[in-house]
């Protein structure tokens, strides 16, 4: 719809910790614009993409661009200069910080269209917290903290690592709803997501790791067309 | 009662404001230490050669003179600062390449640098005590309780007090302080924000050595200038952030405050006990609460 997005593209991208290899040989293209969800079992690699992307994780070999810049060797504050944004998994904010800070330091020049009314106004239930810790909120609370703490950066291309975990159905349905509004927004996302039917209602199209690689890709109507192909893939009953 | 509490006071009051003096310039010192473990997780030994350097600037400024004036003291403080700042900066790049090595490693490197600070001090202004006046204008005493007090403790309790207010709403009312406390607790996040720290924590470095050189000046005409007060400086300071928290700002003020008393007070009280007091209170601590007065048990891995 709109020019924000940027294309992600990951290409032969190697990556681990330690000395191990987590990631072996990682080829994924999210076009501009587009919603992408990554599937695949526990523990074949998806959280260590979306760390190797923002810069988390060093690549041992590899690329990563973001749209036509080389974000491969850059560190992590300068990735998300330039628009990779990241709703980590755990959520991860600031405890000590009340909502109103942890928003606050996010927002800067590079917010772009976005600014803290408007993410108050996208969730109304921040504006009624904002002088609460980030550990005196809800897992909800959290996850829209940090939902509004990422679209602060004014991302092009946002990953968002399993925004429903812990979450009650409800509100899970809330924080998709709001990925939706995102994704019309026309920003690039990367979504982790053990939740299938979330995962579906916003997806464009569905990717799976295995091992640490991708193994499937197709549109989300394909993928769910095919319903003993996707238990296999997964792994789920 | 209230006639206990009456005369606790009027005997002990001058001890007290001695001990809210040492307090507050321990607040002054003991940021940075904490800080700097809280946002590098390096523990800083060189913390304590950079208050004596601070102590020594006001030593050569005096230069053969009895006291300086108001306006050079100020002067001097000044200077401190900006030494201590630029003395932060460089251990900050120094401490860098172990910054990840565990803190034995880092322990060692900066204790070196202490050793060779203070080692430098020692050949260029001899190792005996200096003592520093208090400036001309603030070496009066003034009476308090019916007893006669000096006037400079006074003045140090209000420009630390200011100093360690300043300190305090920089870190939790401004922008760049929601940033170090982010860093305290998840510097990685912090980065993902497009913040480049290692820059806000050379800042920080920068800061709390400029802090204490500052301190250095103005506790100099309480604790004067020689070869070793950095080491006694230093050990208060960690003593300070251990009971306070590492890494909690009003966790050092109270920490600060609470030695400040015992320095004083509890020395007063308790003579015959006065070396066991300060490391008794942090035993105790650490046994009662290991991660501090005002610690979060896991605010640092």
């Amino acid at each position: 719809m709109s020019a924000i997005g940027a294309d992600l593209k990951i290409a032969g991208v190697e990556a681990g910790y330690g000395g191990s290899t987590v990631l072996t040989g990682v080829d994924l293209h999210v076009g501009a614009g587009e919603t992408v969800t990554l599937l695949g079992r526990n523990g074949v690699g998806k959280t260590t993409l979306m760390s190797t992307v923002m810069g988390f994780i060093n690549t041992q070999s590899g690329s990563i661009h973001v749209g036509d810049e080389d974000i491969t060797g850059l560190p992590t504050h300068a990735r998300a200069r330039a628009g990779v944004a990241i709703v980590p998994q755990g959520r991860r904010v600031f405890a000590p910080l009340t909502v109103h800070n942890n928003l606050r330091i996010a927002e800067g020049k590079h917010s772009g269209e976005w600014s803290l009314e408007r993410i108050y106004e996208l969730m109304p239930r921040l504006r009624e917290r904002r002088t609460n810790r980030g550990d005196q909120l809800s897992g909800g609370e959290q996850q829209m903290l940090a939902i509004g703490r990422a679209l602060l950066l004014g991302p092009r291309v946002l990953l968002l690592d399993e925004p429903s975990d812990g979450l009650a159905p409800a509100i899970v349905q809330q924080v998709m709803g709001i990925v939706r509004e995102l994704a019309q927004e026309g920003i690039t996302v990367l979504l982790v997501e053990q939740d299938l039917r979330a995962a579906f209602s916003v997806a464009d199209r569905v990717v799976v790791m295995e091992k640490g690689r991708i193994v499937h890709e197709s549109t989300t109507e394909e993928f769910r067309s095919d319903a003993p192909r996707a238990r296999r893939l997964l792994g789920v009953g | 009662m209230t006639a206990l509490t009456a005369n606790f006071i009027t005997d002990n009051g001058v001890t007290m404001i001695d001990g809210l003096a040492t307090g507050v310039l321990l607040f002054v010192i003991a940021l940075g230490l904490s800080l700097v473990f809280g946002v590098m997780d390096v523990l800083n030994l060189a913390h304590g050669a950079i208050y004596l350097l601070g102590a020594y600037v006001a030593v050569a400024l005096l230069g053969g003179g009895t006291k300086m004036t108001l306006l050079a003291f100020g002067g001097a403080v000044l200077l401190a600062a900006i030494i201590g700042g630029f003395s932060g900066w460089g251990l900050s790049a120094m401490v860098r390449p172990v910054a990840h090595r565990g803190h034995l490693d880092q322990a060692l490197l900066t204790l070196g640098i202490a050793l060779v600070v203070s080692d430098l001090v020692a050949m260029k202004f001899g190792n005996d005590v200096r003592s520093i006046p208090a400036p001309a204008g603030l070496d009066g005493s003034a009476t308090i309780f019916g007893q006669s007090y000096p006037v400079y403790r006074l003045v140090v309790i209000v420009v630390g007090g200011l100093l360690a207010v300043g300190a305090l709403y920089v870190i939790e009312r401004t922008r760049v302080g929601s940033l170090v406390r982010a860093s305290v607790v998840d510097p990685q996040m912090v980065s993902a924000l497009g913040v480049d720290t290692k820059r806000l924590v050379t800042g920080v470095f920068a800061a709390g050595a400029a802090l204490a050189a500052a301190g250095g000046v103005i506790g100099g005409p309480i604790l004067s200038a020689y070869p070793g007060l950095d080491n006694r400086v230093l050990l208060l300071g960690l003593v300070v952030v251990v009971i306070g928290g590492l890494g909690s700002v009003s966790g050092a003020l109270v920490g600060a405050l609470v030695i400040g008393q015992i320095e004083t007070l509890g020395v007063s009280l308790l003579p015959d006990h006065a070396s066991f007091l300060v490391f008794g209170a942090m035993g105790l601590v650490l046994l009662l609460r290991p991660q501090g007065l005002l610690g979060k048990k896991e605010a640092t891995a």
